[in-house]
């Protein structure tokens, strides 16, 4: 396991030294939440219908800020080479790679998310499940951010196609996710943690496969 | 360790362009190979296909361990060391974070290997800083690598090269941006890696150095 924590540990100190990580999606995360409610104008009751989705959007919009460089740094300095030569796989490489986003960005993102929701007006018993979709949700943002990040990854202007690709992919997450807290404010069950739960461990498992496939493809061009 | 690496009858095309192709060679154990040709004809091409990176158009290359062919390119991978064109250095890390990384990376070997063949045990960590003073940056460990010069650079991916301890070493221009005695290092290296029973595959313009076979592209 030394190779893969040895990657894991390097991408995390790296999103903490060379900017563009956990500050950047915070940052933009804060402004998306303190804009809206400025944009739609103090009614309360129109702003918690609406916090949950637009929280949920905000976060997801943010972890993707960073997702871009996640393979195409190592691509363009070599060590992407290294990486495939060293005794850790591609998969594994990948899922590390995955998991330092996650930690970089999704649970930051998730544990800012009960402040900003008050700018909503949002109830405890929403925050609350708020915080809890994300936790749920936000793997997969990077999991499926992760995907999009190795297809781009020999593209100069990868990050401006990111998003396109991986936004369509994490509509699921956005619907339930939202559920998930709509159903503690009106009170009528839907399923949306089982259809989210379902939805984040399988873009979680098969991602790391997909996305070493891509690395493949990109040494290979 | 590996006895040789064979390819036969090699062809590789990068986009509509046929590089090569009918190539055909063998290195041994303790055997460096130079591979010679103008700017295009496909030196690093042919490097990346031995590494696995690129798929052949044609042909067959594989390694020979206890009698045994390894033809999937990421089983091969294991036993190649890697020197490419890139640094793969990272600006915010130290000089000795960037190889204690490549050192778990690679779970590499604490003691022994191709540079520290010879000498008593050693910690990971005591190995690395002998590695440096080989290679001339023992006093820049605890500098962050975007302060490092081209040439300080090409020293810590040698330095690197030595710490995966793989037999098969890959060397794209091994010379490049290096001063007169970084490049009797990388010949010195060279030799005793061959020494000890490696393999060297490098392209490049300058001689190696050695008696080593060369093959024009």
């Amino acid at each position: 396991m030394t190779p893969f924590f040895a990657l894991l540990r390097r991408d995390l100190s790296l999103s903490v030294r060379e900017g563009g990580g956990v500050g950047l999606a915070l940052g933009f995360f804060a402004l998306v939440a303190t804009l809206v409610p400025l944009g739609v104008g103090p009614d309360m009751l129109v702003l918690s219908k609406v916090g949950a989705g637009i929280l949920w959007v905000g976060a997801t919009l943010a972890a993707l800020l960073s997702l871009d460089r996640l393979f195409q740094a190592d691509y363009e300095d070599g060590s992407l080479d290294l990486i495939a030569l060293s005794p850790l796989s591609l998969e594994g490489a990948a899922a590390a790679k995955m998991i330092a986003h996650w930690l970089a960005t999704g649970l930051p993102l998730t544990l800012l998310s009960p402040v900003l929701s008050v700018l909503f007006g949002l109830p405890t018993g929403a925050m609350l499940m708020l915080a809890a979709s994300l936790l749920l949700g936000t793997p997969a943002v990077s999991a499926a951010g992760a995907i999009g990040a190795s297809l781009t990854l020999s593209l100069r202007r990868g990050g401006l196609i990111l998003p396109l690709i991986v936004l369509p992919l994490l509509t699921p997450a956005v619907i339930f996710g939202t559920g998930m807290v709509v159903e503690v404010q009106t009170g009528l069950a839907t399923g949306a943690f089982g259809f989210l739960a379902a939805f984040s461990l399988a873009t979680v498992l098969l991602s790391p496969f997909i996305a070493a496939m891509a690395v493949r493809l990109n040494l290979a061009g | 360790m590996i006895a040789s690496l064979t390819a036969e009858k090699l062809a590789c095309t990068r986009g509509t362009r046929r590089l090569f192709e009918g190539l055909s060679f063998r290195v041994t154990a303790g055997q460096a190979l130079a591979l010679e040709g103008a700017n295009g004809a496909g030196k690093t091409s042919l490097l990346r296909l031995v590494a696995g990176f690129l798929p052949q158009a044609a042909g067959r290359v594989f390694v020979t361990e206890n009698g045994n062919e390894i033809v999937e390119p990421e089983e091969r991978g294991r036993f190649i060391g890697w020197l490419g064109h890139h640094d793969a250095l990272k600006a915010s890390f130290t000089v000795s974070e960037q190889l204690a990384f490549f050192s778990k990376l690679y779970s590499a070997p604490p003691v022994g290997g191709s540079a520290a063949g010879t000498s008593p045990v050693k910690t990971g960590e005591e190995r690395r800083a002998a590695l440096l003073e080989q290679v001339g940056l023992a006093r820049q460990a605890e500098l962050p690598c975007r302060y490092l010069s081209a040439g300080q650079r090409r020293r810590l991916g040698l330095a690197r090269l030595l710490l995966t301890a793989r037999p098969l070493w890959l060397l794209d221009e091994p010379f490049a941006a290096l001063d007169v005695d970084g490049k009797g290092l990388v010949a010195r290296l060279i030799a005793l890696h061959c020494g000890q029973g490696g393999m060297v595959i490098a392209a490049t313009h300058e001689p190696l150095g050695l008696g080593n076979e060369s093959l024009k592209l």
